[in-house]
């Protein structure tokens, strides 16, 4: 689905990403941890496409399609979601509208008719509960005065309504207490199918707990230099990053 | 794409409305003296009233000065260039088929379909080409409730005792230089008088249009509702493309008796120049209302998208006890246009409130100001002032500046005043996008938030007009 290939990317000609290579297939659950300054996120944002970064060599493959060559709404469109570390608000658009807006965008894409008020309205609805999040949440402008749990959950829902092919989720459980963090993991954990893949950006295991990846991938100095299963999570949580610097050095 | 190419794209957003008629015009030669203004009012043959009310306005006019504290920058305008008057040659009409088939076209280009607003949205609309009203709809209708709807020239032949007696009394003729000039050489516009309890049925529409080449367009309206009546007014306008800038400087007067409520709304897409500031109007309004007596209630909303250069504060003087102001705006400029509008809420009566929501959005190298006063006598007792005033960047090359003035002469006022300065963000616009949503429909998505508030006291059709003027004005704009 996904295929990175030396990736390397920089902003402000600050070299960030230094050849990082990842394949994820349809159905898997990837981790990515790693130190701070690592470029985990500068990994999501490059994906995503965010124009400050600069990639300089390299070359992502989703789904048979150049990921690098399309605009940041293309790449959403056709099926690529970014649950941002730092959700942005939106005064005066009501989540409603911003989902309408988002929903009926991708829909357009894919040559398909807009929903009619009534079916976008029932739809939500579904996604509402399983995400556990409030009909009062939807009726407020985006993200606006919204708690860093709630914001998290937000882009968990955004997720939802949209059922990307790959999301990416950036340190979605920094700040987020445990019951936060058990709606965000029940809402990836109920999305997730043989179809569609999941990146998971954390400096901690914790939410490894709940969301189980299939593989566990550190990021150091801009490139993967450690592959596992799950438990290597539970490695790095017990000896911290410092033995995989020293082997990498080595 | 990067912010430059993004900026350019603005400019190459073309006026959509800008063509022009070509209607042979009956009209003076250019320059103003007092010849001129008793053509124009021979041409529309005056009483003698009418005429001094023209003259003494014009000697005064003579004496004064251009003002020059509005934050905005034009070069001199020469009033001896100025064609004072000029209409369609038709005239007389009783039915469309009469109507010069240009006019209509014109019409149709604007989507404004006379007919079809007849039939279906029961706007009656009193439209202006130029200086002459063409052609009034929904007047009978209007008429069995003894409502008066009809064009200012008009008002004068057959409603005499109510012109004469409302005239000039908000705007005095001697109030401001271009108040001055209007009234001296002001051709036409609209007159509603709502009586005594009556509930105007519909909104009443106005759509005014500048048009013939070199022409200053100077319409004076005037409302009157009396004691109990309740009237929404709706005025749209759009101009062709011209070169020359062209002056605009129209007077609307709102007169709210006792338990009167005054709704004017306003959408103004009028030129506003090419990408370097070349061409479009330079548009100098006095509006202002009075909310004469006890519990009358006037409220403005305006959208402003257009005209080179804007110099307006819709205001309200509340005079009667327990009477209410309220004014709503968004302004938006784009590439070279300047705006200096806001408000004036003068309170003199007992228990007077008042409430301003302005919103104002710049892009491109455009500049826009809040100028807004507050001023609490002392007989007012128990009033109070909210206003808030919020302004949206796009781009680093645009302004944005408020101009607040509160003066409160009683202890007992309650005055708040909230300010705000944003940037449409790049991080809200790769939110957008990151949720599938492109540049330009994310951008509109944020300045209809922002606008919101605002536009929510439109009427439905209007807000819908509204919202797409705002798309059009600021497409391919972002920071």
């Amino acid at each position: 689905m996904l295929t990175i290939k030396n990736l390397h990317a920089e902003i402000d000609g600050k070299k960030i990403l230094k050849g990082l290579n990842l394949q994820i297939n349809p159905g898997e659950v990837h981790a990515i941890m790693g130190p701070n300054g690592a470029g985990k996120s500068t990994l999501a944002s490059v994906l995503a496409g965010k124009e400050a970064y600069e990639v300089t060599e390299g070359s992502v493959d989703f789904d048979g399609k150049d990921l690098l060559a399309m605009s940041t709404d293309v790449r959403a469109c056709e099926g690529l979601f970014l649950a941002f570390q730092y959700p942005v608000e939106i005064p005066g658009v009501s989540m409603t509208t911003f989902l309408k807006a988002s929903v009926d965008a991708v829909r357009k894409y894919k040559n398909l008719p807009e929903l009619s008020a009534k079916a976008f309205l029932q739809y939500m609805r579904e996604k509402q509960q399983m995400v556990e999040i409030t009909k009062e949440l939807t009726n407020r402008a985006v993200n606006e005065g919204f708690s860093g749990g709630e914001k998290k959950r937000n882009e968990v829902f955004q997720m939802a309504m949209l059922d990307p092919k790959l999301a990416v989720l950036d340190e979605t459980d920094s700040g987020l207490d445990i019951d936060a963090l058990r709606v965000v993991a029940n809402g990836v954990n109920q999305l997730k199918n043989e179809n569609n893949a999941f990146v998971v950006i954390t400096h901690y295991q914790r939410l490894l707990d709940y969301i189980v990846p299939d593989f566990v991938h550190v990021l150091y100095d801009g490139k993967i230099v450690k592959s596992g299963p799950k438990s290597l999570a539970l490695e790095l949580e017990e000896k911290g990053y410092d033995w995989i610097k020293e082997e990498t050095i080595a | 794409m990067s912010d430059e190419t993004l900026l350019q794209e603005i400019t190459s957003q073309k006026y959509k409305y800008g063509f022009t008629i070509d209607i042979e015009a009956d009209q003076a030669p250019p320059g103003l003296n007092e010849e001129i203004i008793r053509f124009i009012s021979a041409k529309k043959k005056e009483p003698e009233w009418m005429l001094n009310f023209r003259l003494r306005a014009f000697r005064h006019w003579q004496t004064m000065e251009e003002p020059q504290w509005a934050k905005i920058d034009y070069p001199k305008i020469n009033y001896q260039d100025i064609i004072y008057y000029s209409a369609p040659k038709s005239k007389k009409l009783n039915s469309l088929d009469e109507v010069d088939p240009e006019i209509l076209k014109t019409f149709a280009k604007l989507g404004i379909p006379l007919e079809e607003q007849k039939a279906l949205s029961g706007v009656a609309v009193d439209a202006v080409i130029d200086s002459i009203s063409v052609k009034t709809t929904f007047k009978e209708k209007l008429g069995e409730k003894g409502i008066i709807f009809c064009s200012f020239s008009e008002a004068i032949q057959e409603h005499p005792e109510l012109v004469k007696k409302y005239l000039g009394t908000v705007v005095p003729y001697n109030d401001n230089y271009f108040a001055t000039l209007n009234c001296a050489v002001f051709t036409d516009g609209s007159f509603v008088y709502i009586p005594k309890g009556v509930r105007c049925p519909m909104e009443l529409s106005t759509y005014f249009r500048i048009n013939e080449a070199k022409t200053g367009q100077f319409e004076r309206t005037l409302i009157v509702a009396d004691e109990g009546s309740y009237v929404s007014y709706l005025e749209g306008c759009t101009a062709p493309m011209r070169d020359e800038n062209q002056l605009h400087a129209a007077v609307v007067e709102l007169v709210a008796l006792k338990d009167a409520q005054i709704k004017y709304s306003t959408v103004q897409n009028w030129y506003p120049g090419d990408e370097n500031g070349k061409g479009g109007i330079y548009n100098f309004v006095t509006k202002r209302g009075i909310c004469k007596e006890e519990n009358a209630k006037i409220s403005w909303t305006q959208v402003e998208t257009g005209s080179a250069i804007t110099w307006k504060y819709p205001s309200v003087i509340l005079k009667g006890d327990n009477t209410v102001g309220e004014f709503y705006s968004v302004a938006v400029t784009n590439n070279y246009q300047q705006a200096d509008t806001g408000t004036k809420m003068l309170h003199i009566g007992k228990n007077t409130r008042s409430t301003i929501v302005s919103k104002g959005i710049s892009a491109g190298k455009s500049q826009n100001a809040y100028r807004g006063q507050v001023k609490i006598m002392k007989s007012a007792i128990g009033s109070r002032n909210f206003s808030q005033c919020d302004s949206l960047l796009i781009g680093d090359k645009c302004g944005a500046h408020t101009f607040p003035y509160i003066e409160s002469a009683h202890s007992s006022a309650i005055i708040e005043h909230e300010a705000t300065t944003s940037k449409i963000g790049e991080d809200q616009i790769f939110y957008c996008n990151q949720r599938g949503i492109d540049t330009e429909h994310a951008v509109s998505l944020i300045v209809n938030g922002f606008t919101k508030e605002v536009l929510k006291q439109l009427p439905m059709e209007f807000a819908v007009e509204a919202q797409k003027l705002l798309e059009i004005s600021l497409e391919g704009s972002v920071g």
